[in-house]
């Protein structure tokens, strides 16, 4: 092909202009802006989509030789070529062009064997989405899909047909009732006599091991021991009860392969029939399972269930974490700005502190296993409670030595916002207030301070913030998988800061990587990333927020 | 009185300003310190690792009982010990006092000829051809709570002697496999004959009673004496030293060995043969003070005795070699009383000691390798201690090639534990500082273009009120915490990529394409000045069209280019193989991750390049993009180079991407569809279960040590040029 010189010409010249080039630039950015905003899109689809009760559709399937019938959730759809599908069952092997096949959550996993499974649009007769079909949602096995027939009490009937839901609805709701009190019972009330039972076990050995374990102490040790048993067996005795009470209502519910299964209430957590419901009533469910989402207790290995305790034990270190930051780095950034003599050593000291921003977090989590959880640990162990020995008490990973860990991973961060925030302030008005009388400190405390609490905390949100979504130091330092009781808790010092907890972070790793059933689990790991997500976004807006508020109020200063 | 008040109040209000000034000095200090304290506990951690072991002697005495010592041997904790005497006596005694605890007279028919020893089973070979063995053992127990061992004998054997030679020669050395139901016994006679037997050993249930039935018996004469021979725990070699310097190896089988046979030839004379732990490793000494360490290794099909590395004090004859009991730690004395302290794997030595000053010729390592015990010529029993815990590291074992036992050739492995008690840790950085960068350049690759021509858009092309809103939503994703984004690296993005890979390269190609295509399209529209400044803005949906075409392009350009599926093709073709968590996915995440920390950087350094010199430029008739590359890029060079630096020293320390977005493989391959284990990542996953103290313990902290160093080292770097660049900014 001959191009004709002059377009030749200039398409140089226009390259010569750099106008593509700036286009280019121009580009860079908005693939950055996609990559942000889609992925926050994401996150958030996929993460709230989890909660809304999907219609549940049947598949009615039939060939010469059989027919089959599948109740299930589509969970996503795609178009494949059929001949990468030739082999697999069901799909009759002869299709051509392209077909759709979905992913289709059937749960009964109980029955089924498996969650999941391919469908495609091969010999499908009919689909259609049947009002009756319920959705249970259990303590074991995933959920239920599946026709109400009836509903029994022991072995009798009690309704069946139209009113079975609305008599199982009521029954479930005492069941419900029930569990939560036999829980409140084994969890909070029995925890607490086992926990002072154990209390008593570490004074006794306390006494003996200080050579004062007199008969009379013995004795009224024994005492206590004889009443908290009491106390323990008439509780066992309630609990008893309700367990005979939460297993006396059943139902009878028919599978999408015709059969009839038997599944106790006990067993089933929330039951609904979403191709029966309007959309008000959705949403109210929505809001319902997003509720319990963030208030209750992880089931199945996390796979299931709330994420209450990980919520609470990130909030919680955090919290821990900003009382120990903010006065250290508060002062420490005060003693920078106002009180050292700045030369070169408070340079050098400064762009230190500087860097230790940019240290890996997980350098952090090693040191704080080695200093503070063995070296710290052991001694007040060694000195303090020899009486659990040999089972650490602060000698292992735990939620103090996590806050504090964490609190020297975000010390920079305060120190730095501190020392802008000081920067900051007009040299006149620190002046005035030194030539009205005042002492340095008394300048610092009325004047100077107060004026930079904005900046103090622009700095401490973004230490939460950074706290908040660390999981790598935490690893080392004190975060398990599935803690047994919260580090706060009704029972004396109410703190136990040497407990292990459960971090939102960790949450997700542990789930998404280390759990059996990571199909299942991924939309519950998506909904944690969200929560998470929309947590630390809040707090870094706040952050950005107030530190543009500040650096107006002083530009009016400064004029 | 006014003026007193005022005066008190004024004298109160000093004292507190003093007070609060030391208060906030003394508590900024102390912060301070914290933070650098983390530097110097990393360090003290890692300190002790890298110093030599120390030996010191505890105590000496002449050997308890009489008859010449011919095996000693130590219980674990060093407290009692156990000599074999030429008289036929095994003597248990305190190591302490020299006091007998046990004497036992095996009532030998004729005089001990030679001795060997696995752990604690000797084999006593005697002058009529016959051989017996036993076992010591102590037994452990806590009468009125105090710790008490009790010496024992056992004859794994049977207490009848075995007759080994035939022919009824004495026998000069000897050597001893024992395993549940198959014995193996190596012996030389006085008339140089080499014999081998196999035994099967049956011990009844009920009984205890033990039957010995031979399985097969072979011989072979030799014209020199043999010096010194070691067979292998599995039977499968035997290495007899002949004198000459020469080494036979023999290929066992159930038969024996038939003739099956290799030659070695050495320059001295070998007079000490001993395997170390496992029985992988033969140690060769010889006349020369020297000891060689061989290896059986795979060489054109078969197996090969191989030299790996030496070890050498000085020139008088090795006459003892003992072998630590838990780990490739070895000791040796010469015909002068040295006694030197090495380490195989690390090359080392690490203590050496002369107290006996005369030839030493038995010794025995406690089962920790805490204490060593040692007869002389004199016939003198000498107990040293010895403080030796980290043997295994060495510059050359983080950094170097080393040849481990079970590998064809030196090479840098990480290996840090394994199931076995023979296994020989590996702890070479190499892997893993290698994965580390090749994690950061990759992410680099991804993050660098996108964030430093964004940066200049931003900061001098684009609109005032759009860069308002694109500067704070870029730098929020700075704080998204890492593990979320590892999450969709390993789950949602590493299974995208591997169905989708012909889309993602084509990505790479279609999308500077477009944008280009994009700007000679928009040189037709009217009225463009209006978008003046929004052209990222007018790009986000094309970016997205792209992205889109790319990726259902990505199945039809698999099909007609590739063979339907681009892995198997790249596998087949190429020669590369796709893992499905590779440095692809970790290298477009943790792009992602790091982009807004280079953007950030950048972007305030393009920004902050003076208007005047700006307009300048541009009142001088250079084209926008012409100011751009020649005036802001070079004044804004040192601050671009600084947010490259910081956002490499992020990715490195980067831990939750790469932990669930690799496979955490510790290989060396530069291939980006191979997965890494980086440093890291690696700590993550080893130090909490890392026994504490342990060597294991002290190399992580060494790694996390090079971490601190390494980024802290880079930023201070960036920050050190930033505050140039900022000095010479406030100049113009």
């Amino acid at each position: 092909m001959i191009q004709q010189p002059g377009i030749s010409k200039k398409a140089t010249a226009w390259f010569k202009s750099g106008t593509p080039w700036i286009w280019m630039n121009a580009g860079a950015i908005a693939i950055a802006l996609v990559a942000v905003f889609g992925l926050l899109l994401l996150i958030l689809f996929r993460g709230m989509s989890h909660f809304w009760p999907a219609n549940v559709e049947a598949f009615y399937y039939e060939n010469d030789s059989n027919s089959l019938t599948v109740i299930a959730e589509i969970v996503e759809s795609e178009i494949v070529p059929a001949e990468s599908l030739h082999g697999i069952a069901n799909t009759g092997g002869d299709a051509e062009g392209n077909i759709e096949r979905y992913l289709v959550k059937t749960g009964n996993r109980d029955i089924l064997g498996s969650d999941f499974r391919w469908l495609y649009d091969i010999d499908l007769v009919k689909r259609e989405q049947p009002e009756e079909i319920m959705v249970l949602e259990r303590i074991e096995w995933g959920n239920f899909y599946g026709y109400l027939n009836s509903v029994y009490e022991g072995d009798t009937l009690v309704a069946s047909g139209a009113e079975a839901w609305q008599e199982f609805s009521e029954r479930l709701r005492r069941t419900i009732d029930i569990r939560e009190r036999i829980l409140h019972l084994e969890q909070v009330e029995i925890g607490a006599i086992n926990y002072k039972l154990e209390r008593l076990r570490l004074r006794e050995k306390r006494l003996q091991l200080d050579d004062e374990l007199s008969d009379e102490a013995a004795g009224e040790l024994a005492e206590k021991r004889e009443e908290l048993k009491l106390e323990y067996d008439a509780l066992l005795k309630e609990t008893r009860v309700l367990y005979q009470d939460i297993n006396r209502d059943s139902i009878r519910a028919t599978v999408m392969d015709g059969s009839e299964v038997t599944v106790p209430l006990e067993k089933i957590v929330k039951a609904w029939q979403p191709n029966k419901m309007s959309i008000p009533n959705k949403l109210g469910f929505y809001a319902y399972t997003l509720w319990s989402f963030v208030s209750e207790d992880p089931r199945e290995a996390n796979t299931e269930g709330g994420i209450f305790p990980a919520i609470f034990g990130t909030v919680l270190m955090v919290i821990l974490m900003a009382i120990l930051v903010t006065p250290f780095g508060v002062i420490a950034a005060v003693y920078l700005r106002e009180y050292a003599r700045q030369g070169v050593l408070i340079r050098i000291i400064r762009i230190a502190v500087n860097n230790l921003a940019g240290v890996p977090s997980i350098v952090y989590g090693v040191f704080g296993l080695g200093f503070f959880v063995y070296f710290l640990g052991g001694n007040i162990d060694a000195l303090f409670y020899p009486e659990a020995q040999p089972a650490p008490t602060f000698g292992t990973p735990g939620l103090m030595w996590s806050s504090l860990t964490l609190a020297l991973l975000t010390l920079p961060v305060v120190i730095v916002a501190t020392e802008e925030g000081l920067s900051r302030i007009p040299r006149s008005l620190r002046e005035g207030s030194l030539g009205l009388g005042a002492t340095k400190v008394e300048t610092l405390w009325r004047v100077v301070l107060p004026m930079a609490s904005p900046a103090i905390m622009t700095g401490l949100i973004l230490a939460v913030a950074r706290a908040a979504g660390e999981v790598a130091p935490l690893m080392l330092v004190g975060v398990v998988k599935l803690a047994p009781s919260l580090p706060l808790d009704g029972n004396f010092p109410f703190l136990h800061l040497d407990r292990k907890f459960m971090h939102l972070g960790f949450h997700i790793y542990d789930v998404g990587f280390q759990s059996p059933n990571v199909e299942a689990a991924r939309p519950l790991v998506y909904a944690t990333s969200f929560l998470l997500v929309v947590v630390i976004v809040t707090l870094n807006l706040t952050a950005i927020n107030l530190r543009n508020r500040l650096r107006e109020k002083y530009r009016a200063l400064d004029n | 009185m006014k003026d007193q008040s005022l005066q008190k109040r004024y004298n109160q209000r000093a004292l507190k300003d003093r007070l609060a000034r030391y208060f906030v000095a003394s508590g900024g200090i102390s912060v301070i310190v914290a933070i650098l304290l983390i530097f110097f506990y990393l360090l003290y951690v890692v300190v002790p690792m890298f110093g030599s072991a120390e030996i010191h002697e505890s105590t000496t005495y002449s050997a308890p009982a009489e008859g010449k010592t011919l095996h000693l041997g130590l219980e674990e904790q060093g407290t009692i010990g156990v000599r074999f005497t030429d008289k036929g006596h095994a003597i248990f005694f305190d190591t302490a006092t020299a006091s007998i605890i046990l004497d036992e007279d095996f009532d030998l028919p004729a005089p001990i000829s030679s001795v060997a020893a696995n752990l604690d089973l000797v084999v006593l070979g005697l002058t009529d051809g016959s051989v017996m063995a036993i076992r010591y053992k102590f037994d452990l127990s806590y009468p009125d709570d105090i710790r008490t061992l009790t010496p024992r004998l056992e004859y794994p054997l049977g207490k009848d002697l075995l007759t080994l030679d035939e022919s009824g020669e004495a026998l000069t050395n000897i050597a001893i496999q024992l395993s549940d139901d198959i014995v193996g016994i190596a012996a030389t006679t006085s008339d140089n004959r080499l014999v081998f037997t196999r035994y099967l050993r049956e011990q009844s249930f009920i009984s205890e009673d033990i039957t010995i039935e031979l399985e097969s018996r072979s011989e072979q004469a030799f014209e020199h004496e043999i010096s010194s021979i070691v067979l292998t725990p599995g039977l499968d070699h035997l290495y007899a030293a002949i004198a000459g310097g020469k080494l036979e190896d023999f290929s066992l089988d159930d038969e024996g060995f038939e003739n099956n046979r290799t030659e070695y030839h050495f320059e001295h004379e070998i007079t000490r043969l001993k395997l170390l732990l496992g029985g992988s490793s033969l140690m060769v000494g010889m006349a020369n003070g020297e000891v060689q360490q061989w290896m059986s290794v795979r060489k054109d099909g078969g197996r090969e005795l191989t030299y790996i590395r030496n070890f050498h004090k000085n020139s008088e004859a090795v006459t003892s070699i003992a072998t630590e009991q838990q780990r490739k730690g070895f000791a040796v004395a010469d015909t002068q009383g040295d006694i030197t302290i090495y380490y195989s794997t690390s090359q080392r030595t690490l203590a050496s000691i002369n107290t006996a000053d005369t030839l030493v010729d038995q010794m025995a390592w406690s089962a920790r390798a805490q204490n060593l015990i040692v007869s002389d010529s004199n016939n003198q029993i000498r107990l040293y201690e010895v403080h030796n815990e980290y043997p295994e590291v060495s510059w050359d074992v983080l950094w170097g090639k080393i040849w481990y036992e079970g590998y064809d050739e030196p090479d840098y492995i990480w290996q840090s534990s394994a199931s076995t008690n023979e296994f020989e840790p590996k702890y070479s950085l190499m892997p893993l500082s290698f994965g580390t960068i090749k994690a950061a350049f990759y992410a680099m690759l991804f993050a660098v273009p996108i964030a430093i021509l964004g940066a200049m858009f931003t900061a001098q092309f684009m609109a005032p009120r759009m860069r308002q809103t694109v500067k704070p939503s870029i730098e929020i994703m700075e704080a998204l915490p890492t593990v979320i984004l590892g999450f969709l690296a390993g789950l949602w993005l590493a299974p995208y990529v591997e169905t989708h890979l012909a889309g993602i390269f084509t990505l790479l190609l279609v999308l500077p394409v477009g944008f280009i295509l994009c700007a000679w399209l928009w040189g037709f529209m009217p009225n463009k000045s209006i978008f003046e400044g929004w052209e990222a803005a007018l790009l986000i949906p094309v970016v997205m069209l792209l992205i889109w075409i790319s990726m259902s392009l990505s199945a039809p350009i698999e099909s007609i280019f590739f063979e339907g599926d681009l892995r198997t093709y790249m596998s087949n073709e190429w020669g590369l193989n796709y893992d499905q968590r590779n440095a692809l996915v970790v290298g477009l995440i943790m792009g992602f991750a790091v982009i807004p920390t280079i953007f950030s950087i950048a972007e305030d350094a393009l920004f902050s390049v003076p208007q005047h010199l700006v307009r300048g430029s541009l009142a001088l008739g250079a084209t926008r993009w012409q100011t751009m590359t020649s005036v802001v890029l070079p004044a804004a060079s040192p601050g671009i180079f600084s947010a490259v630096m910081m956002g490499f020293g992020r990715a490195v320390g980067e831990t939750m991407i790469v932990l669930m977005a690799t496979g955490n493989t510790p290989l060396m391959d530069m291939s980006i569809f191979q997965g890494m284990r980086t440093l890291a990542a690696n700590l993550a996953v080893e130090v909490p279960e890392a026994e504490v103290f342990s060597t294991h313990y002290r190399v992580l902290f060494l790694a996390a040590l090079i971490l601190f160093l390494f980024t802290f080292v880079f930023n201070t770097l960036a920050e050190i040029i930033r505050q140039r660049l900022r000095q010479r900014y406030s100049g113009l």
